[in-house]
């Protein structure tokens, strides 16, 4: 394999040949197929980084109000939330991940069949994921868990009169009292654990919903090598658009590796 | 040029070593970690039990990205790539972690 990436190396150094001896899916800017390969997997890393970032971002800021408010969110989390959907759907992702692996590994050894046949799985899969989570998001809508004017802590068990929960509530009472600023900055602890509620159920529907953006983005990408596949496009030479999407897919797995436990599994002990 | 480049090529195909038996063996290891995690998430332990899931899911990523992301037998910058990415992760997370929870440490702020 190496020796023929050479050969077309020289033969394209040289300037000799137009269109002859080198692999039709080398783009012209390249030296050879591992160079174009190495450039296409650096350029991913490179955007799944900025992904890290973003996805990182809104993590972070979630484990700020977690641990600020660790039982409002420990409430949240194990009455609205179905920790069972939760986990079928992660090890549902984990197996679409592991077809997805087979799908790249078959684009390695050329085998086209394969190839179809695991890229259909991991749609199955990724489809299947997709509709559970409408149907957790069903069971949310009906709860009155979507943060609003229609936002409801009745199925969140919380206390009937809570403790006052942080320093933070604390202090935007003190200071708003002692300041005497209008009274529509005073904030009750019913209020501010209500708030709270709310705010988890803003990170949930925005984290998962995200995610899901991203599946649907990858979904596609699956469906367009999935016809790349059928036409047999790929060759162990060539199959990067295979790894590329792979690579995507991966990463939208390593994004619910995260929120499963931060969303799902904060207080099953209690 | 061309000699720079060539042995990325022929590094690359070193991939070649890795098949379905190791993706059947770190599913599998996924799976058991996903099962540890929510063992851990049973016990009480205070804010350990938050640190302990979060480990586990550190360890899961990296597994991903090792084996189903072929980082492990990829040239040597693509790893600068991905750890780079990981590394402005943990400067931004953090940086802001370390603001919020040592708020009020200070005496009468």
């Amino acid at each position: 394999m190496a020796e023929t990436a050479h050969a077309t190396a020289t033969a394209h150094a040289h300037g000799g040949g137009h269109g002859h001896a080198h692999d039709p899916n080398l783009a012209h800017h390249f030296e050879d197929m591992g160079q174009q390969r190495t450039s296409a997997t650096l350029g991913m890393w490179a955007f799944l980084g900025t992904e890290v970032m973003f996805f990182g971002g809104l993590i972070g800021s979630y484990i700020v109000y977690r641990f600020t408010s660790p039982d409002v969110f420990g409430a949240a989390s194990k009455y609205g939330l179905n920790v069972w959907l939760g986990t079928i759907n992660t090890v549902i992702l984990l197996t679409s991940s592991l077809f997805m692996a087979f799908a790249v590994h078959a684009g390695e050894t050329g085998d086209r069949k394969a190839q179809v046949r695991y890229l259909l799985l991991t749609m199955a899969l990724g489809t299947l994921f997709m509709v559970i989570k409408g149907f957790e998001y069903r069971e949310e809508y009906h709860e009155h868990l979507i943060p609003g004017p229609h936002f409801s802590t009745e199925a969140l068990h919380l206390p009937e009169e809570p403790a006052p929960p942080t320093a933070s509530a604390e202090h935007a009472h003190e200071s708003a009292e002692t300041l005497k600023t209008a009274s529509f900055l005073t904030v009750t602890p019913v209020q501010f654990v209500r708030q709270r509620a709310q705010m988890f159920f803003v990170f949930y529907f925005f984290m998962t919903g995200l995610h899901l953006l991203h599946m649907v983005i990858g979904l596609g990408l699956v469906t367009w090598v999935l016809i790349l596949a059928r036409r047999g496009r790929f060759t162990p030479s060539y199959y990067t658009p295979l790894e590329m999407t792979g690579l995507y897919w991966h990463f939208i797995d390593i994004v619910w590796v995260f929120l499963y436990p931060l969303l799902y599994l904060v207080a099953l002990h209690k | 040029m061309s000699q720079t480049v060539t042995p990325t090529a022929r590094h690359d195909h070193a991939e070649g070593h890795i098949g379905p038996r190791t993706y059947l063996v770190i599913f599998g290891a996924l799976l058991g970690l996903m099962a540890l995690t929510i063992v851990a998430a049973l016990f009480d332990l205070g804010a350990a039990n938050f640190i302990v899931a979060m480990g586990i899911a550190s360890v899961k990523m990296v597994l991903i990205i090792l084996y189903f992301m072929h980082v492990r037998y990829s040239d040597k910058l693509t790893w600068v790539f991905s750890v780079a990415a990981f590394l402005w992760l943990l400067i931004l997370v953090g940086g802001f972690l370390n603001d919020y929870f040592t708020r009020g440490l200070v005496a009468g702020r």
